[in-house]
């Protein structure tokens, strides 16, 4: 399998493979169902979890409204405490700076804690181009990075593989990255776990460089935070002689206090836990202790033009619990791939199209792969209205508009493809607006029922093909209440009624 | 232009439509939320950080302060640790029932010699009853980040009721952000294979506390 998403099918195709494959649905349900379950619990345990989502959001919210103060506030902070502070507008530009910091080291390799900044801007691969090898040390970045593999879920990577696929990964691959796997592995996790433990450490104690993103960065007092379990993060933020760590602008929060809301809902909304077994914080270089040089590169990459869109910027908000993913009717059958994007599931929908532009037949295809259901919304920590903003953007890919792309105002055209949808929103607005027409529509539409297909059609035969038609019902609502009163006349179920 | 240039220039056109007067970050946030969850006196909250501990599978110890030497010499003997790892503060009288060869944490020595360490004993800076987590803030009787997690094994010493508090908020107040901390809740952990649980991957896989008052 490619390690690219460049030149992803558009989310229908993509889905439609994917709900065919037994194992991967098989996986996917057992894992989002299990934390599901786990979250809500752990949700449940405090009382304030309504107050805490709204302070998180507003905190959030004014973070971003004053975006630009909190920045220089973070970079003058951040250097007082011994570090040096890059920019980078676009991917390009933070993997040029990344790769000019490990090459200052002499370094050839480097480890690196699991990121999802990282991962957008395609870091590895770019390293990988200058001659430097960059070794993913989460467990679940580390069975995707050996298997050649994407990974499919925020939290948890690997989310689609299970245990007999990660034996065969590790047996098969960990030779050739260093220390190879015992021999006779079996599949049970501990031993699973035991060999990455054996293969990653070799690689740990002998690093002089790491990389690693942030869940979140102080403006007050420049420090940042990394919030993992398994300790290989404490590993790359400690005993490298050089820390680099790249974070998106939009992971900053006013002060040190902030985080007394964050740290509380970050990891019951993500590993559904009281707490994470480890979150490290650092402020710049400590004198004795850790990394003796320390850079962070504030990464756009298409933020500020999602800052731009006012209904669209809420999903900067986003901690990257990924509550959503596991709630999601959609990303439990369609799994993370299909998404496209680094950033799979509900939150991918809105966040990738925003990033990315709607430009590609995949990014124009995100906003509608979703039910609307709402469960994205419920489960959010910082309640990001997902489901407003992917009406938002369906408009934005039919209808076309004024978007902002890498800091320009630019009106986008109607996506190709949308025909179909503009000539249906036209007609529907036509028809609401002459009840008439609506009522007779609506008989014909009736009475002809055991005439309609199962599939649609010509431009919508893609539409249909993975989804049921909704059935007419035998009699119009309108008619059923004009002819029993409003249910109150008796044969409430009268001739036509649906069976 | 430079990059730093451009993007707060791209910032400020993006948030044209939010006023100049727009409400300070005093008064953006309700600040509504509990500073704790449920009412407890000091003993029941000490009581709270042991059962959390343990429900990460933390081994729990509590003793007073004058068997803390005993304890700390039978948790060694238990885990037949050759070497044990101090950092340059810890109180001498801790580990003086101890025979364990002691081992500093020098600037020179390099990760591999800490890999060849047995266990680590430490103090802490303050423990979170409501979510079962010690956090290290680097305070001499604590050391450097490095010691509490390349060796297999840490016992960690919680002076109760002093260094425990019931929540998140009331730890932060306690901290001093410009000093790196480690805030650890139970041994190192995985649930990337299927989402089963598995202790220690990278961390220690076993974190003993002992609680001592």
């Amino acid at each position: 399998m490619s390690g690219t998403f460049v030149g992803m099918p558009a989310f229908p195709e993509a889905a439609r493979e994917a709900v065919g494959d037994r194992t991967l649905r098989a996986n996917l349900r057992h894992a989002t169902h299990t934390i599901r379950a786990k979250r809500a619990a752990a949700v449940a345990e405090v009382s304030d979890w309504a107050q805490l989502r709204e302070a998180g959001k507003r905190i959030k919210d004014h973070t971003l409204r004053r975006l630009d103060h909190y920045l220089v506030q973070l970079e003058e902070a951040v250097t007082a405490a011994g570090g040096t502070v890059h920019w980078a507008a676009d991917a390009d530009e933070a993997n040029r700076i990344v790769a000019a910091l490990v090459k200052e080291t002499g370094e050839s390799d480097l480890v690196k804690v699991k990121s999802m900044a990282t991962q957008e801007i395609g870091l590895n691969e770019a390293l990988e181009a200058e001659g430097i090898r960059a070794y993913e040390t989460d467990l679940a970045e580390l069975i995707v990075q050996l298997g050649r593999d994407r990974p499919s879920h925020i939290l948890v990577p690997a989310i689609h593989r299970n245990r007999g696929e990660i034996r065969d990964i590790f047996a098969r691959e960990m030779s050739a990255w260093g220390r190879p796997a015992p021999e006779g592995l079996t599949d049970t996790p501990a031993e699973l776990a035991e060999a990455a433990r054996l293969h990653l450490r070799e690689k740990f104690l002998r690093a002089k460089v790491g990389i690693s993103g942030a869940n979140f960065m102080v403006a007050e007092t420049g420090t940042l935070v990394v919030v993992e379990s398994e300790g290989n993060g404490r590993m790359c933020l400690t005993l490298p002689e050089t820390l680099i760590s790249v974070v998106g602008i939009e992971k900053i929060v006013p002060t040190w206090r902030d985080l007394e809301v964050f740290l509380q809902t970050l990891p019951r909304s993500s590993t559904a836990e009281r707490m994470n077994p480890y979150t490290s914080t650092w402020t710049g270089t400590t004198d004795g202790d850790g990394p003796r040089t320390f850079h962070l590169v504030l990464l756009d990459n298409g933020r500020t033009d999602t800052l731009a869109d006012e209904v669209g910027r809420q999903a900067l908000r986003c901690i990257r619990c990924s509550a959503c993913l596991n709630v999601c009717p959609v990303y439990e059958r369609a799994g993370g791939h299909a998404y496209g994007s680094v950033y799979p599931g509900p939150i991918g929908a809105i966040l990738s199209p925003q990033l990315r532009g709607t430009g590609s037949e995949i990014d124009a295809s995100l906003p509608y792969a979703s039910s609307l259901c709402g469960a994205c919304y419920e489960v959010c920590p910082v309640a990001i209205d997902i489901p407003e903003v992917l009406v938002h953007l369906r408009e934005r890919v039919v209808q076309g508009g004024p978007v902002t792309r890498e800091g320009n105002k630019v009106v986008v055209k109607p996506a190709k493809g949308h025909a179909a949808e503009r000539a249906a929103m036209r007609a529907a607005r036509w028809a609401f607006g002459r009840p008439g027409a609506l009522r007779a529509g609506q008989r014909l539409a009736s009475r002809t029922r055991g005439l309609h297909p199962r599939t649609l059609p010509g431009p919508g035969r893609a539409w249909s093909a993975s989804r049921d038609l909704p059935a007419v019902p035998a009699e119009p609502f309108r008619d059923w209440w004009q002819r029993t009163n409003g249910g109150t006349a008796d044969g409430t179920s009268g001739e036509g009624a649906a069976k | 232009m430079s990059s730093r240039e451009r993007i707060l220039g791209r910032v400020r056109r993006a948030l044209a439509d939010v006023p100049r007067d727009d409400t300070p970050y005093g008064e953006a946030v309700a600040r509504d939320y509990l500073r704790e969850h449920g009412a407890r006196d000091t003993a029941a909250t000490v009581e709270l950080l042991a059962e959390n501990l343990t429900e990460y599978r933390a081994l729990v110890h509590r003793c007073a302060e004058g068997e803390l030497p005993a304890v700390l010499a039978r948790l060694l003997a238990e885990r037949r640790a050759a070497t044990v790892l101090v950092p340059p503060g810890l109180d001498e009288t801790w580990l003086a029932r101890s025979d364990v060869a002691r081992v500093a944490d020098l600037a020179g020595s390099g990760a591999h010699e800490l890999d060849r360490v047995d266990s680590v004993v430490t103090a802490c800076a303050v423990a979170v009853a409501e979510t079962g987590t010690i956090v290290l803030d680097g305070g001499p009787d604590q050391g450097r980040r490095r010691i509490t997690l390349v060796p297999d094994h840490h016992i960690c010493v919680v002076r109760v009721p002093e260094q425990v508090v019931s929540s998140v908020p009331q730890a932060l107040e306690r901290l001093d952000p410009l000093r790196p901390s480690t805030w650890i809740s139970g041994p190192s952990a995985t649930s990337d294979i299927e989402l089963d649980r598995v202790e220690g991957v990278h961390g220690p896989r076993t974190l003993e506390v002992v609680l001592v008052g």
